[in-house]
């Protein structure tokens, strides 16, 4: 591809808490280019959020440190520049959109000032033009009566509506990459629908380059281009949408796919996976899967696989693809 | 919200009507004030007459009716001790206690917000510990002992300033001092994890993805609601101030109500204590709403509800 | 636009490296200090009978302000040297811990168990009750606790009873308003739902269910405010509208001994440095119960 909008490379973030370092974000890799979606999927703790704010590095001082690693916007590398420079960076060239609604618009300022904002500090926008540009920054969102809304209070608006201002203020630039850490979670099913929509329409009329931040396999079936699969702070597979969603190389990745129950298939029980989320303060050696995998063996106890190739454009971090074999499942 | 504060207000006036009763009930049911006011010698013909000139031979209720009608259009007797009527020494006293408060108060806001802020934002550095010995230092001295060690020390071995009366703008600061220090140590401290909390939030999180000033940050999204809970002690900080001004002022020999009070503690002078009681919890009511006005200004989900 | 060449490490540009690291393990660390100060002052204050302490209430008028032992012209038989009256002045100390802290835990537990009894059944009933409860609370909360205290010192008289009234009076205010907020939080909370779909009763619910989640809270506020109480005591007695002389309670003997500050110092300095270690030990014991038990409660 072309110089991606964002390359990330072998990110690390530590996190330093009384129980011992959590190695949060573990040799991070994945490049973005304009217009694709890349979603981000894993359980809770998996490093997916964690990721995103290193990326804008917002990560919670002092416990968190960036390690190592690059993050490369348009060629330039986040790691090296002053909190400043990230300032400006921040809102104008990446955006990101927040998981609760209910908690990330301030309740004591009206969403006309918090819109406002952005607006004054990128574009020197005042008076008329800015009241202008507000309204119809809100009207390109879906949402009615703009002026009206400018001068309610955040604890005025549904919850839906709140979330397409948070999605308004982040395209106000508008940036070159939108990252959005699972905005419909908090969101009533009806309204879900809806905002991806909306979030799709965002990307095509302003060319970004999305992060798409889920545990819901199927909001990534949607909207995705391509997937990068998280486990204990590693990406564990990454490839295009269908191939993985036919195919899924890693074992996780599988059983994530089994584990989401499917209206008419003959099934009789519910596969859950076994086990727990791993403790990532006390990780041994070797893979991090192993205590739930099914096919695990010897090699991935003593080793820990880095990424293989599966297919073009498809890898995983897993032995079963050691010696490009066409029969996964069988041990070498 | 007309509706919050005329609720208020009416809450305020029914407390205070609870209180002049408890006031008279305490005044009259325990001793005979008289035994003060008669000399020695006095016969029992005198103490009827005196009786019946002080009207407290009538019965309780119309003696209570009485009270609080005269209470009402500011008519709190005469002192017993100085035998002037009680409203002109509310009158000389009471502003002076209250430039004492406004004086005080500055110098609590001047120092303790700025330093709450910071304290907060630079956790764990240097001047959060500074501040939070202040802090701790300030609740746990008492305040009466800082002040007559002031009296002594710097007002009289050192003469740096004066520690008594309320001549000069320069003898406002000892006085001033001591009383703020207490509310200093408290507010500061409320401040601090008010603001720790609310830098923690997720939309201090999302106006830091936006790209906002760090300082604009601090300064604006964080402190309007930092303050909240802060404007909601307010109105206990000031009756702690209150509190604190009666020793402050009796150890400054500082001319206000605090004194006045004290005077009258020590010369049993019913009239007075209980003007000064009930004028000081009018006061208090006053403040308390119009902190809750604050508060309905700072928080917009108190104006229009949800 | 290109990147920049890396000017020095990583450190340089990331502040995240250079902020001083927080250590990876942090055990639980007690108290030490502040418990052993207040468990020197109990202890003293327990037994006081036993020691073998002057008498605290004799008068030797002819050792009027005898130094402490270290100075010229003191000796062991004061060692902290003689008041006003010549009682001796470490005697004195320990007979006011008594008078001082048993004032100040008293009135904190009657305070605390009033306070708590009130906002649980505020927080449970909500409604009219909670409305009229917490008006009360309000009320009262904002009265200045000296003001009334010397409303009683002057009718009835002072007292050490009319003290702990007094304050008690006041200070359960605070108690009712810090547990309501909680039991509200509590009462939304699906254990809740269910005992009362298994059956159970209010009584049952609150002193069973609600009470014991709010023990924490309790335990922070009450060992918070026993500083703030004595300082209150000792503020009254300093008045002559707390505990009467010629009982030894550190307030009076601070306001006997103020005129002789420079001269006499230790007369009024080890009363108030006795104040001063017993409030800051129960500061900073509520403190360290605070940030164990709940840190939440920051704004207490």
């Amino acid at each position: 591809m072309a110089t991606p909008v964002l390359e990330v490379r072998d990110l690390r973030t530590h996190l330093v808490t009384r129980w011992g370092t959590i190695r949060a974000v573990d040799g991070v890799s994945f490049a973005l280019a304009e217009r694709e979606t890349l979603g981000l999927v894993g359980e809770s703790g998996s490093g997916k959020t964690m990721t995103c704010l290193s990326i804008l590095r917002l990560a919670p001082r002092p416990a968190a440190r960036i390690l190592g690693g690059q993050v490369l916007l348009d060629g330039d590398d986040l790691l090296r520049k002053s909190p400043r420079e990230m300032e400006r960076i921040r809102g104008k060239k990446i955006s990101m959109i927040l998981q609760d609604p209910m908690s990330s618009l301030n309740p004591v300022f009206s969403v006309g000032m918090q819109v406002r904002e952005p607006l004054v500090a990128y574009h020197g926008l005042r008076g008329r033009a800015l009241a202008e540009r507000a309204a119809s920054l809100l009207g390109s969102v879906g949402i009615s009566s703009p002026v009206e809304r400018l001068r309610a209070f955040p604890h005025q608006l549904s919850g839906g509506m709140r979330q397409r201002v948070v999605g308004a203020m982040a395209i106000s630039a508008p940036p070159r990459l939108l990252i959005a850490d699972e905005p419909t979670t908090s969101l009533d099913l009806t309204i879900q629908a809806q905002y991806l929509r909306l979030l799709k329409e965002i990307q095509a009329r302003h060319g970004l380059a999305m992060i798409f931040v889920t545990h819901n396999l199927g909001i990534v079936a949607r909207m995705c281009d391509r997937v990068a699969v998280m486990y204990a702070g590693r990406i564990v597979e990454t490839g295009p949408v269908r191939a993985i969603f036919r195919a899924p190389a890693h074992p996780y990745t599988r059983a994530l796919l089994e584990s989401v129950p499917r209206l008419g298939a003959a099934r009789v029980r519910l596969t859950a996976i076994d086990g727990q989320p791993p403790d990532l303060a006390t990780l041994a050696g070797g893979c991090a899967f192993v205590p739930r995998c099914p096919q695990a063996f010897d090699r991935c106890r003593a080793e820990a696989p880095p990424e293989l190739p599966v297919a073009p454009g498809h890898a995983a971090r897993c032995w079963l693809h050691a010696s490009a074999p066409p029969h996964p499942g069988r041990g070498p | 919200m007309i509706r919050f504060l005329l609720t208020r207000v009416l809450q305020s006036l029914i407390a205070l009507a609870i209180l002049s009763v408890v006031v008279f009930i305490l005044a009259r049911f325990t001793g005979d004030p008289l035994h003060l006011i008669l000399p020695m010698s006095a016969t029992a013909e005198d103490y009827d007459n005196a009786r019946r000139y002080l009207g407290l031979d009538r019965p309780y209720l119309e003696q209570y009716l009485s009270f609080v009608g005269r209470a009402l259009v500011g008519d709190f007797g005469t002192s017993i001790r100085a035998r002037k009527p009680v409203n002109e020494l509310l009158r000389d006293r009471l502003p002076n206690s209250l430039k004492l408060a406004t004086f005080a108060m500055a110098v609590t806001v001047l120092v303790a917000f700025p330093l709450g802020i910071l304290a907060a934002v630079h956790k764990d550095t240097a001047v959060d510990r500074t501040a939070q010995v202040i802090a701790v230092l300030g609740q746990s001295l008492p305040t009466f002992w800082v002040a007559i060690v002031l009296v002594e020390v710097v007002g009289g071995r050192l003469q740096w300033l004066p520690a008594a009366g309320m001549d000069s703008l320069a003898s406002y600061v000892l006085p001033g001092f001591t009383l703020g220090w207490f509310v200093v140590a408290g507010l500061m401290r409320l401040l601090r994890s008010s603001m720790l909390e609310v830098l923690d939030s997720e939309y201090v999180k999302l106006a830091r993805v936006k790209g906002v000033s760090e300082r604009w940050v601090i300064w604006q999204h964080a402190l309007k609601n930092a303050l909240i809970p802060v404007v909601t002690f307010a109105g206990i900080y000031f009756s702690i101030l209150v509190t604190t001004a009666i020793v402050v002022e009796t150890v400054f020999a500082w001319p206000g109500m605090g004194r006045l009070a004290y005077e009258a503690i020590t010369s049993r002078d019913f009239p007075v204590i209980q003007a000064v009681v009930l004028t000081t919890a009018a006061i208090v009511a006053v403040v308390n709403l119009a902190v809750d006005c604050l508060y309905a200004v700072i928080d917009p989900r108190i104006r229009y509800g949800s | 636009m290109a990147a920049e060449p890396s000017a020095g490490t990583l450190a340089d540009s990331l502040p995240e490296l250079a902020a001083p690291a927080v250590p990876a393990r942090r055990r639980l660390r007690l108290p030490v200090v502040s418990l052993g100060i207040i468990a020197v002052f109990v202890l003293a204050a327990l037994s006081a009978p036993l020691l073998a302490l002057s008498d605290p209430y004799e008068q030797a008028l002819r050792l009027r302000f005898q130094p402490p032992v270290w100075l010229d012209g003191g000796s062991w038989a004061h060692p902290l040297g003689t008041d006003r009256l010549g009682r001796d002045l470490l005697s004195r100390l320990v007979h006011g811990a008594r008078v001082s802290l048993s004032a100040g835990v008293l009135t904190v537990l009657l305070a605390s168990f009033v306070g708590a009894a009130i906002g649980l059944v505020a927080g449970y009933y909500r409604g009219r009750v909670d409305a009229v409860l917490m008006r009360v609370t309000d009320a009262t909360m904002s009265f200045p606790v000296i003001l009334l205290a010397l409303i009683l010192a002057v009718t009835v008289g002072p007292s050490y009873t009319n003290v702990v009234l007094a304050i008690a009076v006041i200070l359960w205010a605070r108690y009712a308003r810090v547990i309501r907020g909680q039991v509200l939080t509590l009462m939304e909370l699906d254990f809740i739902a269910q005992s009362r779909i298994a059956g159970a009763g209010a009584w049952r619910i609150i002193t069973r269910h609600l009470f014991p989640n709010t023990l924490n809270t309790l335990v922070v506020l009450v060992t918070l405010q026993v500083g703030y109480v004595i300082i209150v005591e000792a503020s009254l007695s300093f008045l002559g509208a707390g505990i009467p002389p010629p009982a030894p309670a550190w307030g009076s003997m601070i306001a006997e001994s103020r005129d002789f500050i420079t001269s006499a110092w230790w007369a009024s300095l080890f009363p108030g440095l006795a104040i001063l270690l017993v409030v800051l030990a129960f500061n900073l014991l509520g403190d360290w119960l605070r940030d164990t038990l709940d840190p939440k409660l920051r704004q207490l």
